[in-house]
């Protein structure tokens, strides 16, 4: 206990200085994310992803890019969520359950698709597995490229949906 | 009220004669409303007894060996009304139950009987009446719990009878054993002459009745009818057998222990209290990891009528110990527990009739979903459920709360004995209370709600309008208790003065008093009342200040697709880290059967496992002294073999032995 105690004092804070504000979101998504009022919590699934893009959401998450400081905030249901993180190509297993999470977040939602897989099959395109991106089953309103995007860029596009 | 109890004597008769006689057509009908009508006259002459009249009849030779004496005081009140309402509502339920179940005439016939001895047990007021009339019962109710078919029936009904009769027997031999004592066998002339017989007369004649009075009301260890018996006869019995009739063997103890022997010594009620405590928490442990609903029931039966007997016993201890005010409140809660047991019991046994009659089945395990097949008897059946879980707002609850009360105030009690005994009563109270919550949580959810867990279930529909309406009755019963018992305070009063407990005159208004009390500070009409009030403004502000629009979706099921029965909580696993707990306890048997593959032992082909909860103490106690009978028996095949000539021989000879020993001794 006094070891944890210690330790916390003497890291201190070790999340780097926020960047500027994120760009305006886009107008499709401008009433939706006035709606959230700067709250988006957060589920993530796994479409058929490498886990290479979990790790760096796992990053965006962590202490040093602290996503939570921008108001997103990781849950465990889509009951609860506002803005599903999608990665990876849609496999013809993860199809049907991808488009059930759609349907059962609460309105208003946003689908942030993570990385190139999920923006166009990337490498597996035309795979035997493959269904298709997210975008051919699932609507997507903000896309983060990169095999795997950096946390920064994550956060980026978080950042468009909480507007801060 | 003389008027009231001919009412019932001649409707229970022409009940039972026109089943033998009417066409099947009209005959369920009849029968059951005649039935009804007996038992709502008995309820009304109770209700008489209950308010301060008192009749006494008598006809010195109508009957071989003694004559009819009957006597109706407010301590018969209390059972005479209890028998008679749950009668009532069962005789109501039948018309419904009965009709589809086409039951024989024979039950028709029986059936009325059983409702009329019911009524006669508590008003007998000599030795010879009283067995008669508990004869009478046993043999009616034996006959109704062998309606049924099956190797589980006969076995239930063997069990039935012989701990029924071994029952009677030892209170046969108890109260003979007094009224020779005594030299009378008016229960008048023996109480007048209880001072003068010896205490250690008075010792045995309890101990016989305690075995003879405790095994009718289910006491550990000499329950193990019960849970057998209860579950094979057909609901409506089973609702008059467990709310009505286990309730005789306390009357039987009460009008022994503290009216005829005024009060004996201390071992008598610390044993009795013992007891008590035992069959609570056993019964409550068993009830809890039992799957039948039936069986489930009959076991928490054991629990509180276990409850009642601690009372009893607790009045008993407190009055010798010179606390009659004490002793009196724990009377007083034990016969308040007995009415609103009688209420909810009546409810949960029919509900599990209706249950029984739609699914054809009462394995908790196959059931489920019925909550939106079946709404009515559902939103009956959690009614019952609360109040057996004694949980505030439940019909249980003030006559826990009471005892419970009386039970931590007897700690002023001297001596080192009472002193350890009282709060080990208060933790066994404690516990079955515990229990029975898990125990109904499970009762109602795993067979009530979620989805249904066989086709049987899936196919249930609401029982017709009779059974709805018996169910009512008993429903009503139940919310009167739970939220008014304040109400029942003088009359409690009035039985507990007729009890014969010393003081107990005194206590009356005391006792009204308490319950008023906990009338005004518990106040669970008002709690039921604000919770309802609660509940319906949140919904309406809800309704307000919500801003979206609502949508209605399926249950998130993971996107893994639709959501099974065989996901749910069985009975079996809700009560499985019960069974952990208890392991010492309950000793349950399982069977790990692992049959590997012919080619390699490594592979495994099948894996069968299977679990049961048997009753230890029946197999413990009872198993070996069945097979000293039985080897007993064997043993005397030598001496009786069959042999016609033999028999004649053993006469004769007899016959020669006798001559000679009267000649000798001339």
């Amino acid at each position: 206990m006094r070891n944890l105690a210690r330790t916390i004092l003497s890291v201190g804070k070790v999340a780097e200085p926020a960047p500027p504000g994120p760009e305006p979101a886009p107008a499709d998504l401008d009433g939706r994310v006035r709606a959230l009022r700067g709250s988006a919590q957060v589920r993530c699934v796994d479409a058929g992803s490498c886990n290479g893009c979990e790790i760096e959401i796992g990053q965006a998450f962590g202490p040093v890019y602290d996503a939570e400081r921008y108001g997103a905030r990781i849950v465990a249901s889509p009951r609860h969520a506002d803005v599903l993180l999608v990665t990876g190509p849609v496999t013809r297993n993860m199809a049907e359950p991808l488009r059930r999470t759609y349907e059962a977040a609460a309105e208003p939602k946003v689908v942030v698709a993570v990385g190139d897989c999920a923006i166009d099959c990337g490498e597996f395109a035309g795979a035997y597995g493959v269904e298709g991106a997210v975008g051919d089953v699932v609507p997507v309103d903000l896309a983060v490229p990169g095999c795997p995007p950096e946390p920064a860029a994550i956060i980026e596009a978080l950042r468009r949906v909480t507007g801060r | 009220m003389g008027l009231w109890l001919a009412v019932a004597g001649c409707a229970g008769l022409l009940a039972a004669g026109s089943a033998l006689v009417l066409p099947p057509r009209i005959r369920v009908g009849l029968v059951g409303v005649v039935t009804a009508v007996a038992g709502a006259a008995g309820a009304v002459a109770g209700g008489f007894a209950l308010a301060g009249h008192t009749l006494t009849l008598q006809a010195p030779n109508p009957l071989p060996l003694g004559g009819v004496y009957l006597r109706v005081d407010a301590l018969c009140g209390v059972f005479l009304a209890v028998t008679g309402a749950v009668v009532a509502a069962a005789a109501v339920y039948g018309i419904g139950y009965f009709r589809e179940h086409g039951s024989n005439r024979a039950v028709q016939a029986v059936w009325p009987l059983f409702a009329l001895a019911l009524l006669l047990v508590p008003i007998a007021a000599s030795v010879s009446t009283l067995l008669y009339a508990w004869e009478l019962m046993a043999l009616t109710s034996l006959l109704l719990v062998c309606s049924g078919h099956g190797a589980e029936t006969r076995s239930a009904g063997v069990w039935y009878a012989v701990m029924t009769h071994l029952g009677l027997v030892t209170v046969l031999a108890g109260l003979v054993w007094l009224a020779a004592a005594a030299h009378t066998e008016t229960f008048a002339g023996i109480a007048a002459a209880a001072p003068g017989i010896s205490p250690v007369v008075k010792g045995f004649v309890f101990a016989l009745v305690l075995a003879g009075f405790g095994s009718k009301a289910g006491m550990v260890p000499l329950h193990a009818w019960l849970p057998r018996a209860h579950p094979e006869a057909p609901s409506p019995v089973s609702a008059v057998m467990s709310a009505a009739m286990v309730n005789l063997g306390v009357y039987g103890l009460v009008r022994v222990g503290f009216d005829l022997l005024h009060g004996g010594s201390r071992w008598w009620w610390l044993t009795l209290l013992l007891l008590g405590a035992a069959s609570a928490v056993y019964g409550i442990i068993q009830a809890a990891v039992a799957s039948d609903l039936k069986r489930l029931l009959a076991y928490s039966t054991v629990e509180n009528l276990g409850l009642i007997l601690l009372a009893v016993g607790a009045a008993g201890v407190l009055q010798d110990s010179g606390q009659q005010l004490l002793a009196a409140l724990a009377l007083a809660a034990g016969l308040l527990h007995t009415a609103t047991h009688g209420a909810f019991k009546t409810l949960l046994f029919l509900g599990a009739g209706s249950v029984l009659r739609t699914t054809g089945t009462r394995d908790l395990d196959e059931l489920g979903g019925l909550r939106t097949r079946m709404p009515v008897t559902s939103g009956l059946f959690a009614l019952g459920a609360l109040g057996a879980a004694a949980l505030p707002g439940g019909a249980g609850f003030p006559s826990e709360w009471l005892l419970l009360q009386s039970l931590i105030h007897g700690r002023v009690v001297p001596g080192a004995t009472v002193l350890v005994m009282l709060p080990v009563a208060v933790g066994a109270v404690a516990l079955s209370a515990g229990l029975a919550v898990a125990t109904f949580v499970k009762a109602l959810g795993t067979g009530f709600l979620a989805k249904p867990r066989s086709r049987a279930a899936e196919r249930a529909r609401e029982a017709p309008a009779p059974m709805l309406l018996g169910m009512g009755a008993a429903a009503v019963a139940c919310a009167g208790f739970a939220l008014v018992p304040g109400l029942a305070g003088p009359a409690l009063g009035r039985a507990v003065a007729a009890s014969g407990l010393a003081g107990g005159q005194l206590a009356g208004s005391q006792i009204a008093g308490r319950l008023s009390a906990l009338g005004s500070t518990l106040a669970p009409l008002l709690v039921v009342g604000a919770v309802a009030a609660l509940v319906v403004v949140l919904k309406g502000l809800l309704r307000i200040t919500a801003r979206a629009q609502r949508r209605a979706a399926v249950l998130w099921d993971c996107g893994a697709g639709p959501l099974t029965a065989r996901m749910e909580y069985t009975a079996t696993s809700f009560a499985e880290p019960l069974q952990r707990v208890f392991d010492d306890v309950l000793a349950p048997e399982s069977d790990l059967d692992v049959t590997p593959h012919e080619e390699s032992a490594y592979l495994v082909e099948k894996v069968a496992y299977s679990r049961a909860v048997p009753d230890r103490i029946e197999y413990r106690l009872y198993l070996p002294v069945i097979h000293t009978v039985r080897r007993a028996g064997r043993v005397a095949g030598i001496v009786a073999n069959g042999s016609v000539h033999r028999y004649l021989g053993y006469g004769f000879s007899a016959v020669i032995v006798l001559l000679v020993a009267l000649a000798a001794t001339r």
